[in-house]
């Protein structure tokens, strides 16, 4: 079950012809392939696409009414692989990932399909992982449309246009035979907007049809003699057609203004940020109208080299806004005026910051000099005056720099995760720090305050493959991390097979809290839960066990934090060939509470009994030392300054938010700590039994209490 | 050529923008969906924003909105132009849902004092780095306040998460309705509420919320900036006279034989002398403070003396099983516990302690013939810790656990016998004997010293390593002594000790010593 529940949203992805559909991009595009009339969709979930891929998984009803084929792929490779339905059959196919991390996954896929071409329209949906909460590498999904002549979209970020792209971009696969791209960058995925929505469109053609009437054609299969003539047919046949369509179709659109010297040409992405960009310089208004010429790509591969020359043709300057670097748009508009001897001057990379995010501010900038350079007089100097605000120069705001910290994300309360990484941290202290090869997922938090544990990481799943360097006879092994969802999205095959195979002997710790947990809580092969649509509850263990693991350890109950200490250090201290795997179970704290929260409260509101614990730290015992803080770092486990005149450091305390996942009390067990924790055991409507023992303890108990209160001092 | 805003072409018409600054978890989604709801009930265009990623997971996340009236007579496909991200100095109203992440928009620019309303919860959600320092490492809220008053237009804060708790709703409830209060958009207040109402997630304890939000922010704007929280002030009275002839006797001698200006502290640790084992200890204490008072002098303002009194009850007061067995069987204890965990008159609550004692627990609270005895045999002493070392989840509220706990509270009166306060008594004396000497030649030197107790703390190994940061930092300032900064550096000493576990810092700082030294 996903973190999020869509059924409302789902409705929207009803609405017909006309209506008004408000919410998410993201949601918008699911509505786009829908009016569409897609046949098929595939997908590995991961912000900023995850939401996508949980609406579709609700909306199943809706999709088998549609004839709408939903898979939720192993990995980025098999969603687009799956995208081969479209090569010899006329039926639309979607393949949604992360980008560029999904993309590079499915590079394989992807190249193939492009070199042999579709006959269907294939829509391959990047959420472009760039900029401010990003949690990835800082790449370009340009340059994979490039190599492998993939069309790619980047519509303006309102919903009316990436609907449009959708449909657009369904409309160019087919007319060109080529898979196109269309990229959706974070805040575009999370945009709130609305737009008119269509009818659903069943698919004309059916998976079922192509199945009872195959087809197949040896041209279009990736070998020789067929692969030379692909590359052939790309630059011949498939670009001129696609170039064709983008221009009849006016994918990419034109702004005029009355400053016609000068222009803009940006990415559609970008469009937002240059009008607001031109606003502040009081050339253009919130409703987009513009004195500078745009020329906005919605389609920023391939380019249409005559609308670019038509645009730049008597302009005496013209900037082109393009995130990201290289700066392959620019270089392109070059050489195009370059070969027709067009002199316009092209700004770019020069005045915009050739790498990172293109902020409002950054953006502000980057117009702002380019005018300046080129057309000052049409800016008022008002206008003109600096728009950094010169606030930032006060020296109270400046007092903030070190003393506002910094708030990374990290495990959540009760997190699962939390103890194996305590444990980990006792054995480093016993054993010394060995070198962990870290994953992706939200284990990754490991790498952070207050564990400080993992040294690299090579990609999702490729914790234990990252660590295969270190198969030598040595006096400490590598320890490497894999989450379960990593596990099943290739890590069985390229971690623990590879570790067996080459007889590795090292640690391998699979984190498995029963969900792809830090994309949203989707099921995976090893939940737990029954799904009603997919086939979960099928053990890692058993899997690793499969594919030759011989030392394998279950552990169920990952808040053990002894257990899993000694578990680890057994599996550092036995030397035999092959990996020692130890698989750390315990479900994601977030799902958890979101299925037992309602049955608690519905027992408790039924009068019925029933025991809420919580964990509790004696002030008084507590010395403010914070040990235990620095094996946790639980956002319900604080602190607070003591009222106590004689502590000068603040006490641990524990919030409401506690959810008494034993961390606190493990960590001070096993570590030795100290007494202070406690965990109190609250009994909601206690049946009569519970309240004759709590009477006849109270009495015992009080009777002794106040016999030493009278006998001795006592203060507080 | 035109002046941009008179342009015929371009219109000025501005957006109103608001940035949420939030903690992953915090519900910040639900607030921006009342907003975007209330503007677009009044017929105006919204669009919102937002950066989750993995910043879900308890990390600092921004929301974005910008808003304004439909333009009249517009055709309805014509959309504004929204930015899809905050641009710093043309930001209207920035909500903080924590402090912190307020103080985060000003340093990002967002707050100007032109045009920026600055609404932000007074509460604390501690980031790890400000609760991982082995000392104090809370960052200044003072600070945060200070550049608000220099960044914000107006700055309305309150603790929110506090009405969020006791209404049973959600801080973007008290938010929203703070919004309203400080009138900062054109909308009344029944439309926020059907905002909420229109949402229909949890709707009642919201709209308790959004009312003390309201009426809060309401005040605050009526008034000026708000002050910063202060730290909670010692919350005892001098100590009166208890009915007790000892006791009341050293209290009469506090007063009689001490300066006012040391009154406070002193009670506070004559009481937690007498409390950790009885009057005559405090008395012994008091004679320990006196000796120090002898070598103070009111032209220093007694600053040893006060120094004295806090540190040596620390001292003093140290933690043993007996003292944990003691307050954990309290009456006061127990009553806090239920307070704690907001226990209703009808629940019954039981606590279980995490408790692990070790061979050096035990050794410590023997006889000190005994204790040393077996201390001294290696094997002994292993099969002593073989015997009783393990994880105790002492359940405190049962009767057998109880008075397991309450006789071994009792068997403090054959405390001052014992191995462990021979050890403390030694180990105490020899530092008051190191200031009471440094005291003559270096009076803040002596102060120092005195201060340097902060380190020693916690159980087991932590209270190892704090002493063995203790003796580091009195090896460095004997090494010190006889310079004029001696003392200043101690103090940097004690900070560095304090700064991380390891003691890392201190070691550093004891190299930059023999720099110089």
């Amino acid at each position: 079950m996903a973190e999020r529940s869509f059924k409302k949203e789902v409705k929207d992805l009803e609405l017909g012809a006309g209506q008004r559909f408000r919410g998410e991009g993201i949601l918008a595009i699911t509505k786009a392939l829908l009016q569409s009339g897609v046949g098929y969709i595939g997908g590995y979930q991961g912000a900023p696409i995850s939401h996508l891929m949980d609406v579709l998984t609700d909306a199943e009803t809706l999709l088998a009414r549609l004839g709408v084929q939903f898979s939720v792929s192993a990995s980025e490779a098999s969603a687009a692989a799956a995208l081969a339905a479209s090569v010899m059959y006329p039926i639309r196919g979607a393949a949604i990932f992360k980008s560029t991390v999904g993309t590079n996954v499915a590079a394989d896929a992807l190249a193939n399909l492009a070199s042999g071409g579709v006959t269907g329209g294939a829509l391959i949906i990047v959420g472009e992982d760039y900029g401010e909460g990003s949690s990835i590498m800082q790449e370009r999904s340009h340059a994979f449309a490039m190599k492998s002549q993939i069309w790619l979209l980047d519509p303006r970020p309102n919903l009316e246009s990436i609907v449009k792209a959708v449909e657009d971009g369904f409309d160019l696969s087919e007319a060109s035979n080529t898979p196109v791209m269309l990229e959706v960058r974070i805040r575009a995925c999370h945009v709130h907007g609305s737009f008119v929505t269509k009818d659903n469109r069943p698919p004309p053609f059916t998976l079922k049809q192509a199945l009872a009437a195959p087809n197949r054609d040896i041209g279009r299969i990736v070998l020789p003699p067929a692969s030379f003539l692909h590359e052939k047919e790309k630059v011949e046949l498939r670009w001129p057609a696609a170039v064709k369509f983008i221009r009849d179709r006016k994918l990419n659109e034109t702004f005029s203004g009355d400053v016609g010297d000068i222009g803009i040409i940006v990415q559609g992405g970008m469009y937002n940020g240059v009008v607001r960009a031109l606003q502040r310089l009081g050339l253009a208004d919130i409703w987009g109208t513009t004195r500078v010429p745009l020329y906005v790509l919605n389609v920023t591969y391939p380019l249409v080299d005559d609308e670019i020359v038509e645009f730049c043709t008597g302009k005496r300057a013209v900037l082109v806004v393009e995130e990201g670097q290289p700066e392959y748009i620019e270089q392109a508009i070059n050489t195009i005026l370059r070969r027709r001897d067009i002199n316009t001057r092209i700004s770019g990379k020069d005045v915009l910051p050739m790498a990172g995010e293109y902020t409002a501010d950054v953006m502000s900038k980057g117009v702002q000099a380019f005018i300046a350079a080129n057309r000052a007089d049409i800016v008022s100097d008002q206008a003109r005056a600096s728009n950094s605000p010169p606030i930032g120069d006060d020296p109270r705001v400046k007092a903030l720099t070190g003393n506002v910290p910094p708030r990374p994300p990290g495990f959540c309360t009760g997190c699962p995760e939390r103890p194996i990484f305590a444990a980990l941290k006792l054995v480093e202290k016993e054993l010394g720090p060995h070198h962990v090869a870290a994953d992706i997922g939200c284990h990754l938090f490991s790498i952070l305050p207050p564990f400080n544990i993992g040294t690299t990481t090579m990609g999702y799943g490729l914790g234990p493959a990252s660590a295969a360097a270190f198969n030598l006879e040595a006096d400490k092994k590598s320890i490497s991390i894999i989450g379960d969802g990593g596990f099943w999205h290739n890590g069985l095959t390229s971690g623990i097979g590879n570790a067996v195979y080459n007889k590795h002997d090292g640690v391998i710790l699979v984190v498995d809290n029963h969900y792809s947990s830090a994309t949203g809580g989707q099921d995976i092969l090893s939940s737990r839960a029954d799904n009603r649509s997919r086939s979960t509850q099928h053990p890692i263990a058993e899997a690793v066990k499969g594919v030759g693991a011989t030392w394998v350890r279950q552990i169920d109950r990952t808040y053990e934090v002894a257990k899993m200490r000694d578990t680890l250090k057994e599996a550092l201290a036995v030397r035999s060939p092959g990996p020692k795997v130890i698989v750390a179970s315990s479900e994601c704290m977030l799902n958890k509470q979101r299925r037992v929260r309602p049955l608690f409260e519905k027992t408790l509101n039924a009068g019925k009994r029933v025991v809420r614990e919580r964990f509790g730290v004696d002030e008084d015992v507590c010395t403010g030392d914070h040990a235990c803080i620095r094996l946790s770092g639980c956002p319900s486990l604080s602190v607070k300054h003591s009222a106590d005149p004689l502590k000068d450091d603040p006490v641990a305390t524990i919030d409401d938010t506690c959810v008494a996942c034993g961390n606190c009390g493990e960590v001070a067990e096993a570590a030795i700590l100290c007494p202070s924790f406690y965990r109190a055991d609250i009994i909601h409507n206690p049946t009569r039994f519970d309240c004759f023992v709590a009477a006849l303890r109270s009495t015992v108990i009080g009777f002794l209490q106040r016999l030493r209160s009278r006998r001795s001092l006592r203060f507080g | 050529m035109n002046a941009p805003s008179g342009h015929p072409q371009v219109g000025d018409a501005a957006p109103f923008c608001i940035a949420v600054m939030a903690l992953g978890g915090q519900g910040g989604g639900v607030l921006v969906d009342w907003i975007v709801a209330l503007c677009e009930a009044h017929g105006w265009l919204a669009q919102s924003t937002s950066v989750p990623g993995v910043a879900q997971r308890t990390g600092a996340t921004v929301y974005y909105i910008e808003a304004l009236p439909a333009r009249n007579g517009a055709a309805p496909s014509v959309a504004p132009v929204f930015s899809l991200m905050p641009v710093p100095g043309e930001v209207d109203l920035v909500v903080g849902a924590e402090l912190m992440e307020a103080g985060r928009a000003i340093q990002r620019g967002l707050v100007t004092p032109d045009r920026t309303t600055l609404i932000s919860s007074s509460h604390r959600a501690y980031a790890v780095t400000e609760k991982q320092s082995p000392g104090d490492g809370i960052a200044s809220a003072d600070a945060v306040y200070a550049a608000a008053e220099a960044a914000a237009k107006r700055f309305i804060a309150f603790d929110m998460a506090g009405i969020a708790d006791q209404t049973g709703s959600v801080i973007s409830a008290v938010l929203f309705g703070a919004i309203a209060g400080s009138k900062a958009t054109p909308f009344p207040q029944e439309a926020f509420e059907a905002a909420i109402r229109t949402a229909g997630i949890g709707v009642e304890a919201s709209l308790r919320g959004f009312a003390l939000g309201l009426r809060q922010a309401a005040a605050a704007t009526a008034g000026g900036n708000p002050p910063a929280p202060s730290r909670p002030m010692p919350d005892r009275p001098a100590a009166a006279p208890r009915g007790n002839i000892e006791f009341d006797a050293l209290v009469a001698r506090v007063s009689a034989d001490f300066p006012p200006v040391v009154h406070l502290m002193l009670l506070a640790g004559l009481e937690r002398a007498v409390d950790f084992q009885d009057a005559a200890y405090g008395k012994e204490y008091l004679d320990l403070i006196g000796e120090i008072l002898s070598l103070d002098s009111a032209a220093n303002g007694f600053e040893l003396t006060q120094a004295a009194a806090k540190y040596v009850a620390v001292a003093m007061a140290y933690d043993d099983v007996f003292r944990v067995a003691d307050l954990k069987t309290r009456a006061s204890r127990f009553e806090r516990v239920r307070s704690e965990v907001k226990a209703a008159p009808d629940q019954i609550v039981y606590t279980t302690e995490f408790m692990h004692p070790r061979a050096e627990e035990v050794c410590g609270s023997l006889p000190l013939r005994l204790g040393s005895f077996i201390e001294k045999r290696p094997a002994l002493f292993k099969a002593l810790n073989k015997l009783v070392s393990r994880p105790r989840r002492v359940k405190t509220a049962t009767i057998a656990w109880f008075t397991a706990l309450y006789v071994l509270a009792g068997l403090k009166r054959f405390r001052r016998g014992t191995l462990r306060h021979a050890r403390e008594v030694t180990h105490r004396d020899a530092w008051l004997n190191r200031v009471k000497s440094a005291t003559a030649r270096d009076y803040p030197l002596a102060v120092e010293l005195l201060k340097a107790r902060r380190l020693v703390k916690g159980y087991s190994d932590t209270h190892a390593r704090g002493q063995s940061k203790f003796d580091k930092v009195m090896a460095g300032a004997a090494r010190l002594e006889g310079r004029p900064d001696a003392a200043d550096w101690t103090r940097r000493l004690c900070e560095a000790a304090l700064k991380d576990e390891d003691g890392v810092a201190l070691s550093g700082a004891l190299k930059t010593i023999d720099s110089f030294l």
